[in-house]
């Protein structure tokens, strides 16, 4: 399957990719904290509908740039995007359980 | 503007669309759509969450309330930006379970439980009904708009209803095509998708195109408008904190719970690496489409009349520019929102109609009859079709008798609270493995009827309730009025339904769920969803056409055997016109290949396997439980033929013990006849001896009268000997009298020890009794009795081998039966011998004892059978001991003692 | 001087009736009745012809004559094998075992005579 690494290395590899899900896992968090900031005022006096609206937008767009970037990082570990290497069929350089095929295509 | 112009321009993008959906339909058919699995299609296909509602109404929203329409953008971005919670699990789940739709989530979720289904279908479809309303309103809207713009407008105004109905009736052709064309067994519809694909990029096109417009053509770029915002009504922005928050909330909830959004989100999903891109890249989107909203609110605020529709900007804005070009790309972007959504609802909506109302309905209708594959998929298409029909007619029916306008376009959000009354048990049915079908029911019930009351009838107006009801509440009751439930007033309607529906809601989910028990379906699909990352693999990317076919091909083989396998395959692959042995998994193949395998393992079975490798699909219970059934057919095959094969070997075994009896008497015969021959010749031996000593001269007068003794006594001992063997055949041949008689027992062990005694070649036995207990009546052949006491006693003295040997005769009562038990102290009978020396010919020695000749315990279990008792050996009492149980009716005449 | 024969046999009389003709022919007659101990009294009477009975206590004529065969000084002596069974079975093992003569029970004395004077004389 996957080429023999050291060791060591692919502890760090898997220590990074928790580390890495854990950021992707804030990221709601992080941005539930940035669209409800606005509510903090308490709303005395009413605000600039442009000046709001740049705010919006741009912890919007910073928040989909973040994203984006953790996302491409997530992309490119091995296991794929999607796996948690928590989750027990997707531990890195592990044997497929699968019955009758690979599980990941460049496995054959 | 000509409106001719307009409307040969839309069907000819109506054209183009069917062009894109068929030829999607047929590259991915081919196996050749891979493109489909290119995360930008799904993401794009997600924007069906912009509908003309948004695409037209973000602009109306913004003008009434300025930035506050964005909430509705935000709740979905961070649900896509929270992807790993959430959504993975979702997709990984339908996968898994090959779950349809919302529904199918729900009812699979809480054990197959169709009245879930059915509680969530009609959710979706009430809520859903005048959404797709709003679609019809919106698209007409749009069309009068432009004829406004024409001489003769008010002749054009009056068929707006009839292009509703043209508009309607074209969906529903359009979603029966693209949507029901073929029963994919992951329910995809690859040209649906695609098309909607197209209508997203057009709808963002349209809507950036009039942004761009209205920042560099009309204001003088982003300081210019940001001047522009500042001076128009909506420069100050009222934030009301309990909006922002909940429609936040809201728009979450109803991204994840509405029927065509699970429709696009998990259902089309093909491959769980497009959720990780659509994480950014929908946000994106939808930061993309509202980026614009406010200046175009704005500019048309400012520019426009006063008393002008703002949620018409988009198209009217251009229009009073002159700019015609502009305006119908715009109409074209708001129809593609329209149309989109209205097909993907549908197709959501009739899978829904279709698999939890009118299947059950068809199938218990007739009766378990459905066992031709092709029958039911025939009923299943045309359910679709009818459902898809319906529910079309249903939201046209809904527009024309609403009267459309301002009616409508509050119902975005009223819908969006009514569907968001799934999301508890969708939530705690993923990640909560306690929540059970009783209490997700209550929830949705109570949510349901909650939202109905506060918030979806009082939409109507005084229709349903009258002013006074909503003022007073009903009868009076202050505490019920709709809008203020439990005297809480002073809250927004929205949010004060989407408070008191969710709160009661999850709390009686909770509440029930806890309080019962779930089944064990509910138990194992509980399990199934809630720790789904440990049953389930992920989506594998799609380098996998051939691959697939070779797993099958493998499986095939195990299963049917090479040959018959690779010629399955072979002419399966020449049938699609392809060479060599791996043909594409088309449903046709897969389907041919499952019956085949069906044959040698069970179609459950078969359609578990193929369904392993061709959708990834973990196994589901009813998979599981279908095969359980299978093999417990199988199973109760075998353990007959085993029944039946223990059967021959209790015969076989029975025929051995006979065979190794017979072996043993065929020896002991021999053995018998040896000893017979002995028995006679010895005393013969001595007979001639003497008698020709006799013969030949007479010795002394002492010696002669002691050898006529001699030749005497052994006479005597041939005759007994000929007695016995005379009385076994008699005996065995039945034809003994009995002389029954009354007598006590003791009597009769008197008798038998005296003459034992008499018997005895000296050897000293002791005989050990309690003659008291021996006082028992007795009514049977005495004589026959005391012969086989007799023989017991005489055994003993002879053959016990103690220094001191001892015999206790030993009266007592067994099971209600009289017994006579002889216990000696010698060594006993072996054990292999206990089981032959009943049997005639039998001696356990080569030893020669006086008097026997092995005949003595054969004639007592004569004699025993004769009477109607029994004697038998009775191992474990630390010497030869021998049961006599007397006759039982004769020994119950009475206890003298 | 007279020939030395020892009978064991474990019928009384029988014994006694052997013991009787045989006597009276001339033979000095010793009787054993004992399977277990017989092959050590003929060894020590060292007679000139044994009668053997085949059904004995304790031990069998035929395990007896086994014994007996074994010994080199005792390999030749004149052995009379007497049986009440008189199977074919039997007069082959006793055969095989070195039996000089085998006679089935009942038998006329004076066969019994002649057996005994045909096997000591070939032996003497």
């Amino acid at each position: 399957m996957a080429p023999r690494r050291e060791p060591i290395f692919l502890e760090r590899e898997t220590y990074r990719r928790r580390r890495l899900i854990d950021a992707v896992r804030l990221l709601p968090l992080v941005g539930v904290l940035l669209f409800l900031g606005p509510l903090l005022g308490s709303g005395a006096a009413p605000r600039s509908t442009a000046l709001g609206g740049l705010y919006v937008f741009s912890t919007w767009l910073g928040l989909i740039a973040l994203t984006a970037l953790l996302v491409r990082w997530l992309a490119r570990a091995p296991g794929g995007v999607g796996s948690d290497p928590l989750e027990p069929d997707a531990a890195p350089g592990g044997p497929s359980t699968r019955a009758g095929g690979g599980a990941e295509p460049d496995a054959r | 503007m000509n409106s001719n112009v307009l409307i040969s321009v839309s069907l000819i993008y109506v054209a183009f669309l069917f062009l894109v959906a068929f030829g999607a339909d047929k590259r991915a058919r081919a196996g050749r759509g891979a493109w489909l699995h290119a995360p930008i299609v799904y993401t794009l296909s997600l924007s069906i969450y912009c509908t003309a509602w948004t695409f037209y109404g973000a602009v109306g929203y913004a003008a009434r309330s300025g930035l506050e329409f964005v909430t509705i953008y935000l709740g979905p971005t961070l649900v896509m930006v929270g992807w790993w919670w959430i959504l993975r699990r979702l997709v990984r789940i339908g996968r898994a379970q090959r779950i349809t739709s919302v529904a199918d989530l729900i009812s699979s979720r809480y054990g197959k439980s169709n009245l879930l289904g059915v509680i969530v279908t009609a959710l979706a479809v009430i809520g859903t009904t005048p959404y797709i309303a709003l679609q019809l309103q919106s698209v007409t809207l749009s069309l009068a708009v432009f004829n406004a713009h024409e001489p003769g407008a008010e002749v054009r105004l009056s068929t707006a209803p009839a292009t509703a109905l043209w508009v309607a009736m074209g969906l529903a052709v359009f979603t029966v095509m693209f949507g029901t064309r073929n029963l994919d067994v992951n329910e995809r519809h690859h040209g649906v998708v695609t098309a909607i694909a197209v209508e997203a990029i057009v709808k963002l096109v349209a809507l950036l195109a009039v942004g761009v417009f209205v920042v560099w053509g009309i204001a003088g770029g982003p300081a210019d408008v940001a001047r522009i915002i500042e001076a128009s009504p909506i420069s100050d922005w009222q934030i009301n904190g309990g909006r922002w928050a909940s429609l936040t909330f809201l728009s979450a909830a109803a991204f994840l719970t509405l029927p065509r959004m699970f429709q696009v989100l998990v259902v089309e999903n093909v491959d769980e690496k497009q959720l990780a891109t659509a994480s950014w890249a929908f946000p994106l989107y939808l930061f993309l489409m509202s980026l614009f909203v406010i200046p175009i609110a704005a500019v048309g605020l400012t520019r426009l009349p006063a008393g002008a529709n703002p949620d018409l900007f988009v198209l009217t804005v251009p229009l009073a520019e002159g700019r015609d070009g502009l305006a119908m790309l715009s109409f074209l972007g708001g129809f593609s929102s329209a149309t989109s959504m209205v097909i993907v609802a549908a197709i959501a909506l009739s899978t829904m109609v279709s698999n939890h109302i009118v299947m059950p309905v068809w199938l218990s209708l007739r009766q378990g009859g459905a066992s031709m594959s092709g029958d039911v998929r025939n009923a299943v298409l045309l359910s679709r079709r009818v459902s898809i029909g319906v529910v079309l007619a249903l939201g046209y029916l809904y527009y024309r008798f609403s009267g459309g306008g301002a009616a409508l376009a509050a119902i975005g959000l009223i819908s969006f609270t009514g569907i968001a009354q799934v999301l508890p048990a969708m939530l705690g049915g993923i990640f909560w493995r306690g929540a059970t079908r009783v209490g997700a029911a209550a929830g949705l019930i109570a949510g349901f009827a909650v939202w109905a009351y506060a918030l979806f009838l009082p939409s109507f107006g005084e229709a349903i309730f009258p002013a006074q009801v909503m003022a007073d509440g009903p009868l009076g009751l202050a505490w019920l009025r709709p809008q203020a439930l439990f005297g809480i007033s002073g809250l927004d309607p929205v949010v004060h339904a989407l408070i008191w529906s969710l709160t009661i809601n999850t709390m009686l989910f909770f509440g029930f769920s806890l309080l019962s028990f779930p089944t064990p379906l509910e138990r194992l699909q509980g399990a199934q969803f809630v720790n789904v990352f440990e049953h389930s693999q992920p989506g594998r990317g799609w380098a996998r056409g051939a691959a697939e076919a070779e797993d099958l091909l493998i499986m095939a083989q195990r299963i049917m055997g090479g040959a018959e396998a690779q010629e399955l395959f072979r002419a399966q692959a020449a049938a699609q016109g392809k060479s060599g042995y791996l043909p594409d998994t088309t449903p046709e193949f897969l389907q041919r290949l499952e019956r085949e395998l069906s044959g040698s393992v069970g179609a459950a079975t078969a359609h578990a396997m193929v369904g392993q490798i061709v959708g990834g699909a973990a196994v589901s219970v009813e998979d599981l439980m279908a095969v359980a059934d299978e093999t417990q057919q199988m199973l109760e095959y075998s353990s007959q033929l085993e029944a039946k094969s223990e059967e021959l070997a209790r015969t076989a075994r029975k025929l051995g013990e006979a065979n190794a009896k017979l072996t043993q008497l065929s020896i002991q015969k021999d053995a018998f006849l040896s000893q017979i021959s002995h028995e006679l010749r010895t005393p013969m031996t001595s007979i001639r001896a003497f008698s020709e000593i006799l013969r030949d001269g007479p010795p002394d007068a002492g010696a002669q009268q002691k050898f006529a003794g001699i030749i005497q006594d052994e006479a005597t001992r041939l005759t007994r000997l000929l007695d016995d063997l005379l009385d076994l055949s008699v005996l065995e041949a039945g034809q003994v009298t009995l002389n029954i008689q009354r007598d006590s027992l003791r009597a009769v062990i008197d008798q038998a020890v005296a003459a034992a005694g008499t018997a005895g070649d000296g050897r000293l036995l002791e005989i050990r009794r309690d003659p008291a207990r021996e006082e028992v009546t007795i009514r049977t052949d005495t004589d026959r009795l005391a012969q086989v006491f007799i023989n017991l006693i005489a055994n003993a003295r002879k053959y016990c081998d103690a220094a001191q040997p001892k015999l206790t005769i030993w009266v007592s009562r067994q099971e209600g039966r009289l017994v006579v038990d002889f216990v000696d102290n010698g060594a006993g009978i072996p054990a292999e011998a206990q089981a032959v020396i009943f049997e005639k010919f039998s001696r356990l020695s080569d030893q020669q004892k006086a008097g026997g000749a092995g005949l003595g315990l054969a004639i007592c279990r004569e004699i025993m059978d004769k009477l109607g008792g029994a004697i038998a050996y009775l191992p474990g009492q630390g010497g030869a001991a021998f049961r006599v149980t007397l006759p039982a009716d004769r020994a119950r005449s009475g206890n003298s003692g | 001087m007279a020939k030395r024969i020892v009978i064991v046999e474990d019928e009384p009389n029988i014994v006694e009736a052997i013991s009787f003709i045989l006597s009276r022919d001339g033979w000095e007659v010793t009787t054993h009745a004992n399977g277990e101990t017989a092959a050590a009294a003929v060894r020590a009477a060292r007679p000139d012809a044994l009668l053997l009975d085949v059904m004995l206590p304790g031990r069998s004529g035929y395990e007896i004559l086994r014994e007996l065969r074994a010994d080199p000084d005792l390999a030749a002596l004149p052995v009379l094998m007497l049986t009440a069974r008189g199977q074919k079975k039997d007069r082959a093992l006793a055969d095989e075992l070195g039996a000089t003569r085998f006679m089935t029970k009942p038998f006329s004395n004076a066969e019994l005579l002649a057996a005994l004077a045909e096997i000591t004389a070939d032996g003497a």
